[in-house]
């Protein structure tokens, strides 16, 4: 199997420059995140953070400083912070983990990993609008007394609307008082204001900030039954010793995404949606104004998002789409249809998640590509 | 139930290189037969076009809308049939344009599927006031997944109509 990849990989060639935009789906870690991981893995802190010697308490002193310093961002207490795996068990455990029973609500663009656990609990699907934000009235209608957890995300992960968080946990609450808000972070953190007074759950993930994979936190000022079973460490919510080396790289990746220009993100975010809309028949997924700083998404038509992946990748541009061809039922993003895009208009949807490492010169070559990628693929289609 | 939705495609590079350089692409000039499979709605549609003489494919093109697997089966079938008697190109089954290709991921088989479906659509029209022998009465089983796919249309869509 892995030779089939290597002929892919070794027909394709490696493009003479190369712009990495597909942060969302996988974060490029940069070399001082990769660096600051390295000392935990044999130098120190290899040990268990919950077993009494050096090493465990070197992990255990970094483990506490990672939770000092996410929740100083959310207004929070340090230990409310609870470290898993990944973004995807935090969701997991946020939704599954609630003790008591009755009425799950989410919003019908959340991650999978919010709606998939969620709809096991027949959670009921809050409409948003043509841009993805959340109906607030709608929303005041679904709660009620049998209410036990509401989710919504921050920042949508695919389409960058920044949900109207503090509105959402006041209508919830107004309604019913203890109905949980479950805040879905991970895409808002470092990008937009987060303050767990308007939360009483909250998702992060490292690789969404630049980290590595294999660290993910779960904020929660309520108690939770641990869906998964096997011997508690340091946390009590998730078991499986935490992955000391990948909290020490979201450590520092989150240090460093603090301290990022988001005006110049925006600058940059902005010119790329201009250019792209200047193709013919292109259009704008999600909001121009409350977007997130970081989030391009648009739907070229006429054209397969697949093969605009393909295209581009053979260009040096590596973004992802929201086509059925990259789903295995073929059916395309949950997001897009909810905001109400046809088959057609989600299959030609194209993802760019840009970070500080995407220079003005990467902002240029990417939007003199894009234009020539789509045009050849049109030049193919028979519609 | 929804699943997860991202899934391997170590495409071949047979599949990469004709979708970087498709043969026989575009319309064809006063073409004798042209027939279309698929819809814009599933995300692919295959537009085939042939030039028949003495019962030889004499020439035939393709247009693709669909993932570079779409485009480059549409493009090996094209390539596999020119040339060849009507009754031989009608013979070329979904698995021979993935052999041509090194193979297909399974997710991806529909693609060779639907292009075939789209010659065979073709081969049928034109032989529409006269049927050879060896046409099958029967729609074959790439024709119906054509068909198949098309009517998804109606149960995908629900009414939803694209804007642009």
């Amino acid at each position: 199997m892995s030779g089939r990849v290597r002929e892919l990989l070794k027909s394709h060639g490696t493009p003479p420059r190369e712009v990495y935009l597909d942060n969302e789906n996988s974060g490029w870690v940069p070399p001082e995140v990769v660096e600051a991981t390295l000392p935990y893995f044999n130098v120190k802190g290899y040990g268990h953070p919950s077993i009494t010697n050096k090493p465990g308490w070197e992990a255990l002193e970094l483990i506490l400083e990672f939770k000092e310093l996410l929740s100083s961002v959310i207004n929070g207490e340090p230990e409310n912070v609870h470290i898993t795996h990944s973004g995807t068990e935090a969701n997991n455990l946020a939704i599954l983990g609630v003790k008591r029973r009755g009425k799950v609500i989410v919003s019908d663009v959340e991650h999978y990993s919010v709606l998939l656990p969620a709809l096991t609990l027949d959670a009921v699907r809050a409409p948003v609008d043509e841009q993805g934000f959340i109906d607030l009235d709608v929303l005041s209608q679904l709660v009620d007394s049998e209410t036990v957890l509401v989710s919504v995300q921050a920042v949508n992960h695919e389409i960058g609307t920044i949900q109207p968080v503090k509105e959402v946990y006041e209508v919830v609450k107004d309604r019913n008082p203890d109905a949980l808000v479950h805040v879905d972070a991970c895409d808002a953190l470092g990008r937009v204001e987060l303050n767990s007074d308007y939360a009483d759950l909250m998702t992060f993930s490292s690789h969404k900030v630049l980290g590595p994979k294999g660290a993910g936190a779960l904020y929660t000022k309520v108690k939770l039954e641990p869906p998964l079973k096997g011997a508690l460490s340091t946390e009590t919510l998730w078991p499986g010793v935490e992955n000391v080396p990948a909290v020490a790289g979201f450590k520092k990746a989150l240090e460093l995404y603090l301290e990022d220009d988001l005006e110049e993100l925006r600058r940059k975010r902005d010119k790329l949606i201009k250019g792209l809309l200047s193709i013919p028949d292109t259009l704008l997924n999600g909001p121009r104004d409350r977007r997130a700083p970081d989030n391009v998404n648009v739907s070229f038509l006429r054209v397969e998002g697949e093969a605009i992946t393909v295209e581009l990748s053979m260009r040096g541009i590596y973004v992802s789409s929201g086509s059925a061809c990259t789903s295995r039922l073929l059916e395309p993003s949950h997001v897009m249809l909810a905001i109400g895009r046809s088959y057609e208009e989600a299959h030609g949807s194209v993802m760019f998640k840009l970070t500080r490492y995407l220079t003005w010169e990467d902002v240029d070559y990417v939007l003199e590509q894009v234009p020539e990628a789509i045009e050849r693929l049109r030049n193919i289609s028979p519609l | 139930m929804l699943m997860s939705t991202r899934v391997p495609l170590p495409y071949t590079p047979k599949v990469l290189e004709l979708f970087r350089n498709p043969r026989n692409l575009g319309k064809m000039e006063s073409p004798d037969v042209v027939s279309q499979a698929g819809s814009p709605a599933c995300g692919d549609v295959i537009t085939i076009y042939l030039k028949i003489r003495c019962g030889i494919v004499v020439e035939a093109k393709f247009e693709s809308y669909g993932c570079a697997a779409n485009i480059a089966a549409a493009s090996a079938l094209t390539e596999m049939i020119k040339g060849k008697k009507v009754e031989e190109a009608w013979s070329v089954e979904w698995k021979d344009v993935a052999d041509e290709l090194g193979g297909l991921p399974a997710i991806k088989r529909h693609c060779s599927i639907l292009a075939v479906g789209a010659l065979r659509r073709a081969i049928r029209s034109y032989y529409k006031d006269e049927k050879p022998e060896w046409l099958p009465s029967e729609l074959t089983l790439a024709e119906r997944q054509a068909l198949e796919e098309e009517e998804l249309i109606d149960r995908l869509y629900g009414g939803r109509v694209a804007r642009t």
